[in-house]
């Protein structure tokens, strides 16, 4: 094929396109991908029932803090990376840091004196729940990411695919906190880090297969 | 760029041209140190071009317009590389191409057959971009033509050239 050709074929009869389109989409699977995971929450686990002391409000919204902060410093980032020439690793380092203060307030919220008693903490009997949950709640927000992200261009499939499964991750994290009974900074650093790692390396194996285009 | 997302076809295809100039360019200088001859850069320049005509909804205006092509052009080349690598390796030499194809002038045709092609899209597809891309016809026409709605047509042109450049991509030198 000659590109004389290739170029008259493109250019005749051309459509205009919209701009800003791609923020619009990741939002829209976030949002679609959230309240499906929510509704798959309500109808499996339920929420959490009971107890509706104000301090379990309080576990709640700074769980929810804490997953939403992850939740939006990784869409900037993703937005970013399907715009090419745009991606930048600022976010990540973001990230990693927002992932690093969870973990230190986690342990040093521990109650003093009670350090000896962290793998009583730690290995609560509610863990194994949290880490099949989180995971399985993410499965919904990450196809939906996935969906919106194959409509622009990612350049570093692997990067963008790790971080839309930390975003889905910290989406089922959300979704999951509504369950949750456990009420202790150590156990959600704990748990809720390790699940949200096993989507973002799960998303990062999947990410070249999926987005490639 | 910024008139061609507006839909200026003229503005669209002098910017489509150069960027072909350039890329050739480009691909020839990257390719040529790994013993690949001009008719890979020039398919791979074609392939850039799809790409960039089929995702131009990602070039942001506020942002510089080079960096945003040289991302893509990069990834496809990577991309290009990682699919070829095998088959490339069972060649002894380059190819005998190579050796005639001195002269750095426009109008090498690339390996990529577009009637072959487009026998791959879908029937629909294939008649709307012919009318609308191919034979000039304006959307209206090709509706009235194909006993399609306009907005058929349309939607029917961007799919197809976004199976078209999937096809492109996929394509193993044999």
């Amino acid at each position: 094929m000659k590109t004389d050709r290739l170029i008259d074929a493109l250019s005749t009869n051309l459509e205009p396109v919209g701009r800003g389109g791609m923020g619009r989409w990741l939002a829209l699977a976030l949002v679609a991908g959230g309240a499906l995971t929510f509704c798959m929450m309500l109808a499996t686990v339920g929420p959490r029932l009971g107890g509706d002391n104000n301090s379990h409000m309080g576990f709640l919204a700074s769980k929810l803090l804490f997953a939403l902060s992850v939740v939006i410093t990784g869409a900037v980032f993703l937005i970013r990376s399907v715009h090419p020439g745009q991606d930048g690793r600022r976010p990540i380092l973001l990230l990693s840091i927002l992932l690093l203060a969870a973990g230190l307030l986690g342990v040093t919220a521990l109650p003093s004196g009670q350090l000896a008693d962290w793998s009583r903490i730690v290995f609560d009997a509610q863990w194994m729940t949290c880490l099949c949950c989180i995971p399985l709640f993410t499965v919904i927000p990450f196809a939906a990411l996935i969906l919106a992200l194959r409509k622009g261009a990612p350049t570093n499939l692997r990067r963008t695919g790790a971080i839309a499964g930390l975003v889905a991750g910290a989406v089922g994290a959300a979704v999951y906190a509504f369950h949750c009974p456990q009420d202790s900074l150590l156990f959600i650093a704990v748990w809720y880090g390790v699940a949200i790692a096993l989507c973002a390396s799960v998303g990062a194996l999947l990410g070249p297969r999926l987005l490639r285009w | 760029m910024v008139a061609g997302l507006d839909g200026d076809a003229a503005a669209y295809k002098a910017l489509l041209a150069r960027l072909s100039r350039n890329l050739r360019a480009y691909f020839k200088g990257q390719l040529v140190r790994i013993g690949r001859g001009p008719v890979e850069a020039e398919d791979l320049m074609q392939e850039v071009l799809m790409a960039i005509h089929t995702r131009r909804h990602t070039y942001d205006p506020a942002q510089l317009f080079t960096p945003w092509v040289h991302g893509i052009a990069r990834y496809k080349m990577l991309d290009y590389l990682r699919r070829t690598k095998t088959s490339f390796k069972d060649l002894p030499i380059e190819d005998a191409e190579a050796v005639v194809a001195q002269d750095d002038v426009e109008g090498i045709e690339s390996g990529h057959d577009l009637d072959g092609l487009l026998e791959q899209v879908s029937p629909k597809m294939r008649q709307a971009i012919q009318y609308v891309k191919l034979d000039g016809l304006s959307v209206s026409e090709a509706a009235a033509r194909s006993g399609m709605s306009e907005s058929a047509v349309k939607v029917s042109v961007h799919r197809g050239l976004k199976a078209l450049a999937v096809l492109v991509s996929k394509r193993q030198r044999s």
